[in-house]
């Protein structure tokens, strides 16, 4: 039996201000970040408004600006801010002794296998 | 300072508290406070002394408190009120079969109700040398005499003795100053890029890192420990994951805590960070109750001194049957070193919604920043100036509505709430005339409404009249009150500012990035006042370029600010894939390079091969984690990095030229290669295209080049600021020279003063424009000026000259490129 966080390793992995990426087979690629205080958030890989990887974004605040079309999503909610609308799932994260662990579900939900069920 | 033993319960329910610190106490104070008959208390401690203040410890470190000043609960204490302490012998099993602590002495007490205050333990990081005489931690009065011991004995050869401190959060920091006081030189490590990254925002994190190395201790932010060094069988020092060693007689760990819930755990209790409670702190036992830093409440384990406050009471009134209920901490923290004063309290992290307010006086070393969500303040942090710390914090817990004085809030108390203060232009217009409005050029507010009266009616009209937020910028917005106020609406809008996050124009950053020799993004940020805690995607990349150009071969560049092209040294296409372009020297290639070319394109699926408009092949559609694997191929056939992803040189075109042409006045696939070679890796404000054409029949199209060589009979036109892009543009003529060596030079001074001059993304078609092609030619017509330029260019292309490629090829940066962990569906579902 596997609990219900999936242990993604020791945050010290990702610079601060950047993010890493986390594929999972047969499902969304997850992007991992951790802003400039520290804090860390998961969302899928994918800007809601042309699927740009976010992963590869400037991170300010807690705040990812998308590479393709400089749209501002918040890494927070998902939501894209300004005058820009649509939204990006997040996947929840915790950090526990130094290492992040992501909500086996919402990992899985994304996965295309759980949308067709 | 026991009780007597023959004390008469009479009836009185037996109380047993484990811990004798600061939320065992506490508690009892608090339950004495409201029923001083109802318990028959016993306190197991499991240090050798009466209660104390282990948040004063700091202070005994540094020599400004003796232990006397720091007890809290004296020896009489316990006798006046009928405790029973048992000090210095731990509790080391609970049996909740017979309700009963057994400690380690086989003293066993029976209880009707239990307190659990074990507290937190330092957390050791679990390093090779941990265990070595001489390292300590910094959590109760034997390690402050440990350190004293340490710092007392001084180095090996009679000198002060050195310390390093792992860990620059709110104990290391108390612990290395009260070491450095006592003599020690101190050198802080710390994981983290900025110090007390939990309470602390970059900025004050950066402040402080400056005050602290002012003070004479070593900072080393991003670093990893890897081992504790020995000699002698003592410690010896650190080595860092980066291979640095730092000698040193005495390590403090200072990492962090973590609950202390081991006896918890052994009794069965319900235990996940901290051992869980509810909201009157009563465990999944209910004749069980705990407090302090060992409980988990909704979630949350608390570190600080006054949730504990809060817990106490709320157990307190449980126990007398008048349950309150606790419903969690906003904590506020203060630093206990002598002379800085920070601050910092609630969510600064900037949350949805939510929004910055930011002041900075670089010249009185004071940043405050106020985050507010739905008008109410929600986090603060202080620097410099704390008077307020204490008036945001109580704004922040009764989450008051702050609309109404929202504007002079970042102020502070005393203005904000000053009736008609409230409003800024009202407060600046009750000022006096001879009131200052502008410190670094001491101008008064008279002379700024003189100024504005005499026709100034915009902010940079102001700067250039009479200087005022000419300089530091700080009283940029005073300025704009008194232009509010003499003019009313007819304020002109000043140059547009860099972006949302600064006042300030490109050219005034760039100016005072070199005036005031600022030297790293978070620097400039806060001598330049910037309102965002550390900027945006647009500022980000551009001061991480105004740096780049100003200091050459001193700044760091700063990955995290650049755009994902230049980070991963390729194109980011529609799809999410890159496209990578190797470089063709003037355009020119062979059969060795275009097989390797080939190879490369199958073996990694490049989807599409396409020669770009710049003479050199594009391959699309590589997945990020297979870039340093083409470009370790490419290498190896002798290609570099193209740079066709980088506001960077990109290429320099070229037709066949005399070697061939029939038309051809001068070799200009050389020259091309020459160009090339002296300009490649060079970053630049925007993208830069080169072209050399053999004759004025062009076929390099050099007049829609940002530089561009026409070659003649008699030497060779210069053509500069063409562009193909959105807006055509044709080149202006720069001047005509008769050599290639000129040609070249002219070259190199063309770009500096670009480079130098252009705000950041602006082509050189669009920056001609705005300066003038006149100004141009009158700067380059002066031979000494382009010496100059061009010996600038040559210096800094000495450090950017290399092949960002081969770097990475050979492993430099790899978790740009790798995935941080890989799901599959069988990790997932074992069941299945």
């Amino acid at each position: 039996m596997i609990g219900k966080w999936l242990d993604i390793g020791p945050v010290t992995q990702i610079e601060p201000g950047t993010a890493r990426t986390l594929p999972v087979d047969g499902g969304e690629e997850i992007a991992v970040f951790r802003t400039m205080t520290g804090d860390c958030y998961a969302l899928v890989n994918k800007c809601p408004h042309k699927q740009g990887p976010l992963s590869q974004g400037i991170v300010h605040g807690a705040v990812v600006t998308c590479p393709l079309h400089n749209w501002n999503i918040s890494l927070k909610t998902g939501e894209a801010l300004g005058d820009d609308k649509g939204c990006v799932p997040t996947i929840p994260l915790k950090v526990d002794a130094g290492r992040m662990f992501l909500l086996r579900e919402a990992v899985m939900g994304h996965a295309s296998g759980a949308k067709a069920a | 300072m026991n009780a007597p033993q023959n004390f008469d319960r009479g009836g009185r329910e037996r109380l047993v508290v484990i811990g004798n610190g600061m939320a065992g106490c506490r508690a009892v104070e608090e339950l004495l406070a409201r029923d001083p008959e109802g318990f028959e208390i016993t306190i197991f401690g499991a240090e050798p002394r009466v209660n104390y203040n282990r948040i004063m410890l700091s202070p005994v470190l540094a020599g400004e408190k003796q232990f006397e000043d720091i007890v809290i609960n004296s020896a009489e204490w316990y006798a006046d009120n009928g405790i029973t302490l048992v000090s210095g012998d731990p509790v080391e099993r609970i049996d909740r079969e017979t309700q009963t602590v057994i400690a380690a002495s086989g003293r066993s007490e029976p209880y009707d109700r239990l307190i659990v205050a074990t507290g937190s333990d330092p957390f050791i990081i679990p390093v090779p040398g941990k265990d070595l005489p001489g390292v300590v931690t910094f959590r109760d009065l034997d390690d402050v005499e440990k350190m004293l011991a340490a710092a007392d004995a001084g180095g090996p050869d009679g000198k002060a003795g050195r310390a390093v401190v792992i860990g620059g959060g709110l104990l290391g920091l108390e612990a290395a100053h009260g070491l450095s006081l006592r003599g020690m030189k101190v050198t802080v490590v710390h994981l983290m890029p900025t110090l007390m990254e939990r309470q602390l925002d970059e900025a004050a994190g950066w402040l402080l890192k400056e005050e602290l190395e002012r003070r004479g201790q070593t900072i080393l932010t991003g670093a990893d420990t890897e081992s504790i060094l020995e000699a002698d069988g003592h410690v010896a020092g650190i080595r860092l994951k980066d291979g640095r060693e730092i000698p040193a007689e005495l390590v403090v760990m200072a990492v962090g805590i973590r609950p202390s819930t081991t006896l918890a755990k052994l009794a069965g209790i319900e235990v996940e960070r901290g051992i869980v409670v509810d909201d009157h702190m009563v465990t999944s036992d209910p004749a069980i109750m705990a407090v302090g830093e060992c409980v988990q409440h909704r979630g949350t384990c608390y570190g600080l001194v006054a949730p504990l406050w809060d817990m106490c009471r709320s157990l307190a009134d449980f126990l007398v049957n008048q349950p309150t209920g606790y419903a969690g901490s906003v904590t506020s923290t203060k630093l206990k070193v002598s002379g800085i004063d920070l601050f910092s309290a609630g969510d600064f992290s900037g949350s949805d919604g939510s929004e910055d307010i930011v002041m900075r006086d670089a010249a009185r070393g004071v940043y405050k920043r106020v985050v507010v969500r739905d008008s109410r303040v929600i986090g603060a942090v202080l620097y410099g100036d704390t008077g307020d710390g204490s008036w945001y914090f109580d704004l922040l817990k009764k989450g008051e509505d702050i609309s109404d004085i929202r504007e002079a809030l970042i102020f502070g108390q005393a203005f904000a709430m000053g009736g008609a203060l409230a409003d800024p232009n009202a407060a600046v217009a009750a000022l006096s005339d001879d009131a200052e409005i502008c410190g670094c050029n001491g101008v008064s507010k008279g002379q700024v409404v003189a100024c504005i009266a005499g026709g100034a009616h915009s902010l940079d009209a102001v700067r250039s009249g009479c200087k005022a937020s000419a300089s530091c910028g700080s009283c940029t917005g005073l300025v704009e009150s008194l232009l509010a106020l003499t003019l009313g609406g007819d304020v002109k809008s000043g140059p547009k500012t860099m972006c949302k996050c600064t006042s300030f124009t490109h050219d005034d950053v760039r100016r005072l990035i070199l005036e005031k020799e600022l030297r790293a993004i978070p620097q400039v940020m806060q001598e330049l006042h910037w309102t965002t805690p550390d900027g945006c995607a647009s500022c980000r990349p551009a001061l991480n370029y105004y740096l780049l150009c100003a200091w050459p071969g001193e700044y760091e560049d700063d990955q995290k600010s650049r755009f994902v092209n230049e980070r991963l040294h390729a194109n980011i296409q529609k799809d999410g894939t890159y496209s990578v372009v190797p470089r063709m020297w003037g355009g020119l290639t062979n059969p060795k390079e275009l097989r390797a070319i080939a190879d490369a394109a199958e073996k990694y699926g490049a989807r599409t091969v396409k020669v770009t408009g710049g003479q050199r092949i594009d391959l699309f559609g590589i997945h990020k984690e297979d870039l340093p694997a083409i470009w370790a191929d490419l290498n190896a056939a002798g290609m570099v990095s193209g740079h066709a992803y980088g506001k960077a040189l990109r290429t320099v075109k070229t037709c066949v030229g005399s070697e061939w042409c029939r038309f051809g006045t001068q070799d200009s696939t050389g020259l091309g290669v020459k160009i090339e070679q002296a300009t490649w890796g060079s970053w630049m404000p925007h993208k830069f295209k080169i072209a050399v054409s053999g004759c004025p029949r062009n076929c390099a199209e050099a007049t829609i080049k940002d530089f561009g060589v026409i070659c003649v009979d008699s030497g060779y036109e210069l053509h500069v600021g063409g562009n193909g892009g959105i807006h055509l543009r044709g080149t202006d003529l720069l001047t005509k020279v008769e050599t290639e060596e000129q040609a070249m030079e002219m070259c190199a001074a063309f770009i500096q003063f670009y480079r130098e001059d252009a705000h950041y993304l602006e082509r050189t078609a669009s920056w001609i424009e705005r300066v003038g092609i006149e100004s141009v030619r009158l700067r380059l017509a002066d031979p000494e000026e382009v010496r100059k330029l061009a010996a600038r260019f040559r210096i800094s292309q000495k450090y950017s000259q290399h092949d960002p490629w081969a770097e990475r090829a050979r492993g430099k940066r790899a978790d740009l490129h790798a995935h941080i962990a890989q799901v599959r569906p069988l990790q997932m579902e074992p069941a299945q």
